[in-house]
């Protein structure tokens, strides 16, 4: 069953707390990954390999650079997610 | 038909000793910096690298070799005349024939050692430490040299950002031999040539003879794709080698990755869980991406510092251009 926009935020906020150390909290729509998260360009590469498995979607290379916030990438799964 | 005598090898093969050779020249990122736009920061952040060692003339690929194993023989206990092959892993001697083995077999004295090159890039120690193991098992030689050996400085263009700080010279060297119990386990090894552009030359060698191009080619890559295929693949592969072996994380003391990036080190730490308890070679820091050379020289640096001990168990797992891979568990010398 597809995940809806809250789970995947939540799923999210879990996968950059593991990663990055940030608080589950902090993780929302509006937050930049860079600026805001401390997910840095190799990061940003666990945190996109780390949702592809738990969402079922495939991310590639090029399209992770425009996933610029938390509102992005939620965006992008919710749209492309199987 | 008339009956063909077999070969007698031993039941099993085991590394026997360690020695690497690190070019006396050290070079820090702000040397990196003179020509890159970059930042020691960056640098460290992004790969872990401080500090890397770049070779001069007369730290050759054969001399660095002859030096590595010179050591790994004594280490061993054994004499150069008892090597029945020499195995050099490089992609950075850059004379096409005669394999550089056969100089290094000569200089170290052995007694006409079989003698010859692989191209395995990043994976080159996996896959001379397989075949060496196999000959010793199968009984074509009773002791055989594998060296990892490059000279990346040569094959590196200063004014790329995503690979200039990356790589460093060196070489390191293994003495295989028989051994009563099973000191080196399955190897888990492939290739993935669909994936040759992630990290390549830039051009062959006679479009630069032609002139076709005026730089002299370098290794180049695709650093994004090359990090999410060693993060997300290798870790996999890594616990497919442990499973081969019959072992657990746990059951782990040593981990040695080829030492490409330490970001990448640390993310595969993560993902095969392994307890605190097992020691991670972070050679890269200082010593940078060495290619073939970069396992048997942690091996050796961590059992210089006392950081692994002989007897200890290491999953070993080297990866790069190909995309080629090679993963095995082995008792350290
Ligand atoms: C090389 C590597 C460290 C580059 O990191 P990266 O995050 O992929 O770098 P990118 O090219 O995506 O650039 C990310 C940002 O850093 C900047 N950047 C790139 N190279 C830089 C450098 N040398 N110094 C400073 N900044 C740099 C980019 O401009 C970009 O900035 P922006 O987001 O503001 O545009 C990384 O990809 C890597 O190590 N990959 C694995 C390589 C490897 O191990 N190869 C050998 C395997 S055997």
């Amino acid at each position: 069953m597809a995940a809806t926009q809250e789970e995947i935020v939540a799923g999210l906020a879990e996968i950059v707390n593991e990663i990055a150390g940030i608080p589950t909290e902090d993780v929302q729509l509006d937050k930049s990954f860079t600026d805001d998260l401390d997910v840095d360009s190799l990061s940003m590469v666990e945190v996109v390999v780390a949702a592809e498995e738990r969402f079922d979607v495939k991310i590639p290379d090029d399209d992770v650079k425009n996933l610029k916030t938390v509102g992005d990438a939620t965006e992008y799964i919710l749209k492309h997610q199987s | 038909m008339s009956k063909i005598k077999p070969s007698k090898g031993a039941p099993y093969a085991r590394i026997l000793g360690v020695g690497g050779y690190r070019p006396t020249r050290v070079v820090p990122n702000e040397v990196i910096l003179e020509k890159i736009d970059s930042s020691d920061e960056w640098i460290r952040s992004r790969s872990g690298i401080e500090t890397r060692h770049w070779a001069n003339d007369e730290e050759t690929v054969a001399a660095m070799s002859v030096e590595a194993s010179g050591k790994a023989i004594a280490d061993a206990g054994i004499s150069a005349e008892q090597i029945g092959a020499v195995i050099v892993s490089t992609v950075t001697h850059f004379k096409q024939t005669p394999a550089v083995a056969t100089e290094i077999a000569d200089k170290l004295g052995t007694a006409k050692a079989a003698a010859f090159d692989i191209s395995a890039g990043c994976a080159g120690f996996g896959y001379g430490l397989t075949l060496a193991k196999g000959m010793i098992v199968e009984g074509s030689a009773e002791y055989v040299l594998v060296i990892g050996v490059e000279r990346l400085s040569d094959l590196t263009d200063l004014e790329d950002r995503a690979t200039a700080f990356l790589f460093g010279d060196g070489a390191g060297a293994v003495v295989v031999g028989p051994s009563k119990e099973p000191a080196i386990g399955p190897t888990v090894w492939g290739s993935e040539g669909d994936k040759s552009e992630t990290i390549k030359q830039t051009v062959p060698w006679t479009d630069y003879r032609s002139g076709e191009v005026e730089r002299f080619p370098a290794i180049t890559q695709e650093g994004q794709a090359v990090f999410r295929w060693a993060v997300f693949e290798m870790a996999k592969v890594a616990k497919e080698a442990l499973d081969a072996a019959g072992l657990d994380p746990a059951d782990l003391d040593v981990f040695i990755p080829h030492q490409a990036n330490e970001r990448i080190i640390d993310s595969m730490v993560k993902t095969l869980k392994l307890p605190e308890s097992v020691t991670v070679a972070r050679d890269v820091r200082t010593t940078g991406n060495t290619s073939a050379a970069s396992i048997p020289l942690a091996m050796e640096r961590l059992l210089a510092t006392g950081e692994a001990k002989s007897g200890d168990t290491a999953l070993v797992i080297g990866f790069g251009a190909g995309l080629v891979y090679a993963a095995t568990v082995v008792t350290l010398p």
